[in-house]
């Protein structure tokens, strides 16, 4: 069939820049660019670019410009360019769109709504290069209270404290699969988060064994399709999760194709190779929060109750109701993620139109916890769209003790968010486990710009709190009387709890 | 208006202000008048903008020392009739009068009046005298708006209105009392008129709080203390703090010298340095309970019955010295209005940041493991 889709993309080179080297040609996995000798010329095919910039980076002479194909249907603010698109493209092959990425829609950010404070007058601004500022977190079930006996006059705590793990930053590396990921992006961010004292979350296709010395910086996750566990993976990570769901792809489960699969991800899925990995879209044994309880209980069990056990949901239109269940069920850790979380792969129809954001879920199940008198019980990891650390303090000050990132910390490794996740040809070595691909995401450096977006990140969030005139984290969270809203309802005002700028 | 619309009549998120503290305390319980506590904080006037005034008075009222002395301020007669028929149902009244007091320089001094009072038998259940009498407080308080309980222990009693702090000493005619500790505050408030509940000390039971600062994170710890059914109706951080050393002190039954590692906790990196067992301590200290640091610049002093604890900020963004002479304890804003009411002290130091100065009645401190030199 004749296809109508016009380019998305064309690409402009500039002949008089251009020196042949071909470092274009070689670098692009969708086969853009190539090179004819008998002109001795570079050219373009237009409809394989993708716009990832993997050849604007590399070519030498800056000799490459991509830009939006100026071809476009006619104005029509219903019948958009990607409306239009999208229905040519199904007429065409007759299935789900699928796409990578976070939601790209606009208007589902609130952290572009909500302002920060500052000290002045009444109370001092802090200088975080002169005086300590703290971001220390433990994440796990906290104790309502402690108790003590006096011993020969020395406080003994006879409290039993339920266990955490600790972070040096409230920012810690969500779920990406291996499989869906390349073993070197795994092995950086296991790095990393050693390097600078957070977790990374292996994702749902278990934890190759060469990155078990990492394993106190890990988050090992169960996710319906069972892949990679066993008793040594939940046995080497910090904290273990339960996945429920995703922010890009609520209610849906997930298809790793058989030919991501090749034996190193094989022996860690523990399937055969070549064999499409499918995750159902529920767990199959979690029909009911009692069917999670039991769950809970017996990885707890598994894991002799040495390690937090956390259960990640996508944000929906009850999650404040599901989470106070999920607290109840005896989770120690609720992750939730927004509708603008990413994804490997996920139905383009789903992934823009199903949950809610991060930040109104955030809200309101902090709201809910507290008014049940349960908040203590669990620690609250916001995910899905955490873009800069303004965004994290705005999460914290919102009530999430710490956050999840994975788009901000593929797009430091070189992710440019050119949402072709799915196709497994990244081309730059991130999401795709072909080893010729994948060998270009170099692990050291890969590590140093994670650790340094942390570093980064940190200085800025210590800055904004220096700002504010507190000198802790656990003083900004939950705080929001540090947040002002714009050009927000009285009803989003009120579920986000905060008062509007000005008032 | 309602008392608690004049507390914080333009809805700000809290009460923010500046102010002079003073606090004198007898280590062997012996009583003494009025006259050095309120030259001290007088000394400290500029301190002050002369919204605020007010003193908590220990070892008060000995004859009555068994029952709960509640001053109240009525804002009309209706309140009053309204707040005495919700006192006869659940107390026995024995005494039942005004305030005495006499002009001065105050402005608009409400109704004032004072009940000794025992909570009837029969109608406290499963529940002690403490938490009843606190309930029916914050019933008071927040039911009608127009009556405020602001003073509720026994054998104490707070003073306080709209004034600089000597000329409300004058007013209630301070020079007729007598306490073993004296606890007292000028306020310069930035926002509100003021008003007489508005003043320090904060109280609830015998507990008193007199506090100069903002706390930066009250928005979080007023959020902790909700789940624990306090109503942090005043919008004043001030008032965060009473409750939050009542859970931790009364509720909690952690000794003061804990409840001020929870207000103002060590450093993570300090932390690490101490040994296993009490590195262990600290961290679940402020695991569990993170949401009660107040954060910000604060200088406080705290009273109850037998103590006196004088606290900053970790970071010491709000001033307070101490002095000792003989068998008195000393706590001021500032070192000069010690040296004026006790010259020579035998000794003056500068507290550091976030820990506490305890004075007690007799000899019945902890064992000092948990915290740095607390006694001196």
């Amino acid at each position: 069939m004749k296809t109508y889709l016009e380019p998305e993309y064309t690409v402009e080179r500039d002949d008089d820049r251009c020196i042949r080297c071909k470092v274009c040609v070689n670098q692009c996995t969708f086969d853009t660019h190539y090179y004819d000798q008998e002109d001795d010329k570079v050219y373009s095919k237009n409809e394989n670019c993708v716009n990832c910039h993997r050849c604007v980076a590399f070519c030498p002479t800056q000799a490459i410009t991509i830009r939006r194909n100026p071809n476009a249907y006619t104005t029509n603010d219903n019948w958009t360019q990607e409306a239009i698109r999208d229905i040519k493209r199904q007429a065409e092959v007759g299935g789900v769109l699928l796409t990578g990425m976070g939601c790209d829609k606009p208007n589902y950010s609130y952290w572009d709504r909500l302002l920060l404070n500052a000290s002045q007058v009444t109370n001092p601004s802090i200088d975080p290069l002169r005086e300590p500022m703290e971001l220390r977190t433990f994440l796990g079930s906290k104790a309502d209270r402690l108790e003590f006996e006096l011993e020969s006059r020395d406080m003994v705590l006879t409290t039993k404290l339920a266990p955490q793990v600790c972070v040096e930053a409230p920012i810690l590396f969500s779920a990406l699969s291996y499989g869906a990921i390349s073993f070197n992006v795994h092995e950086a961010l296991a790095r990393a988060s050693t390097e600078f004292g957070t977790l990374f979350n292996t994702g749902e296709g278990g934890l190759d064994s060469r990155l078990y010395g990492y394993g106190s910086h890990t988050i090992v996750q169960v996710a319906s399709g069972r892949f990679g566990v066993h008793p040594d993976y939940l046995d080497v990570g910090a904290a273990v999760e339960i996945k429920i769901g995703q922010g890009a792809k609520p209610g849906i489960g997930g298809h790793l194709p058989g030919e991501k699969v090749g034996p190193e991800v094989s022996r860690t899925r523990m399937i055969p190779i070549g064999t499409d990995a499918l995750s159902p879209a529920p767990q199959h044994d979690i029909y009911s929060i009692e069917d999670l309880r039991q769950l809970i209980y017996a990885l707890k069990e598994a894991t002799d109750y040495t390690k937090p056990v956390s259960v990640k949901i996508a944000a929906v239109h009850n999650s404040a109701a599901i989470a106070s269940g999920i607290a109840r069920a005896g989770a120690d850790i609720i992750a939730i993620d927004g509708v603008k979380g990413g994804t490997g792969a996920a139905p383009k129809v789903s992934r823009d139109n199903v949950g809610i954001p991060i930040e109104l879920a955030l809200a309101s199940v902090d709201q809910r916890l507290r008014e049940e008198g349960i908040r203590n019980r669990v620690s609250i990891i916001a995910a899905g769209g955490i873009r800069s650390s303004a965004d994290v303090v705005k999460a914290i000050a919102l009530g999430a003790d710490a956050v999840y990132i994975a788009t901000a910390a593929v797009v430091a490794m070189g992710c440019t968010v050119c949402q072709r996740c799915y196709t497994g040809k990244c081309p730059w070595g991130i999401a795709t486990t072909d080893p010729w691909i994948s060998k270009r995401l170099n692990p050291d450096i890969a590590t140093r710009r994670l650790v340094n977006l942390l570093q980064a990140w940190s200085a800025e969030i210590k800055e904004m709190m220096g700002g504010m005139g507190v000198n802790a984290i656990e003083s900004l969270r939950g705080n929001r009387l540090h947040l002002r809203g714009v050009g927000l309802t009285d009803t989003e005002l009120k579920i986000l709890g905060v008062k509007m700028a000005g008032e | 208006m309602s008392w608690i619309k004049l507390n914080n009549s333009y809805n700000d998120d809290k009460v923010i202000e500046g102010c002079s503290l003073f606090g004198m305390m007898n280590l062997k319980g012996e009583r003494f008048s009025s006259k050095d506590p309120v030259r001290a904080i007088a000394n400290m006037h500029d301190r002050g903008n002369g919204l605020g005034g007010g003193f908590a008075v220990y070892g008060l009222y000995p004859d009555y020392r068994e029952d709960y002395a509640l001053h109240i301020m009525y804002m009309d007669e209706d309140a009053k009739k309204d707040t005495d028929c919700l006192l006869q149902d659940n107390f026995s009244i024995q005494i039942d009068e005004e305030i005495p007091t006499k002009e001065a320089n105050v402005k608009d001094p409400p109704l004032m009046w004072r009940y000794f009072v025992q909570p009837k038998k029969g109608l406290i259940q499963n529940q002690s005298d403490d938490d009843f009498v606190m309930e029916k407080v914050m019933k008071i308080n927040t039911k009608t708006g127009r009556a405020y309980v602001f003073s509720s222990g026994k054998d104490m009693g707070v003073f306080k209105g709209v004034g600089f702090p000597e000329d409300i000493a004058e007013h209630f005619c301070l020079e007729e009392y007598n306490g073993y500790l004296w606890t007292c505050h000028g306020r310069f408030p930035t926002n509100t008129p003021g008003w007489w509940g508005g003043a320090h000390p904060f109280n609830i039971l015998d507990w008193t709080v007199v506090h100069n600062g903002e706390i930066s994170s009250y928005g979080i710890n007023r959020r902790y203390l909700e789940m624990f059914g306090y109503k942090c109706t005043m919008q004043t951080d001030t008032e965060v703090l009473a409750y939050a050393f009542d859970l931790l002190i009364r509720r909690h039954h952690l000794p003061i010298e804990v409840a001020a590692r929870v207000v103002a906790p060590p450093f993570w990196d300090e932390i690490d340095r101490e040994p296993q067992e009490k590195r262990i301590f600290l961290t679940a200290l402020r695991q569990t309970y993170g949401s009660l640091l107040m954060n910000g610049p604060f200088s406080i002093i705290l009273a109850h019955q037998g103590e006196m604890i004088g606290l900053t900020d970790r970071i010491k963004l709000r001033p307070l010295t101490a002095g000792v002479k003989g068998d008195f304890l000393y706590l001021s804003s500032e070192e000069a209005s010690i040296n004026l009411v006790s010259p020579n002290p035998d000794r003056t130091w500068n507290p550091k940041g976030g820990e506490p100065v305890v004075g007690r009645l007799g000899g019945m401190g902890l064992k000092e493991l948990i915290v740095r030199g607390v006694i001196q």
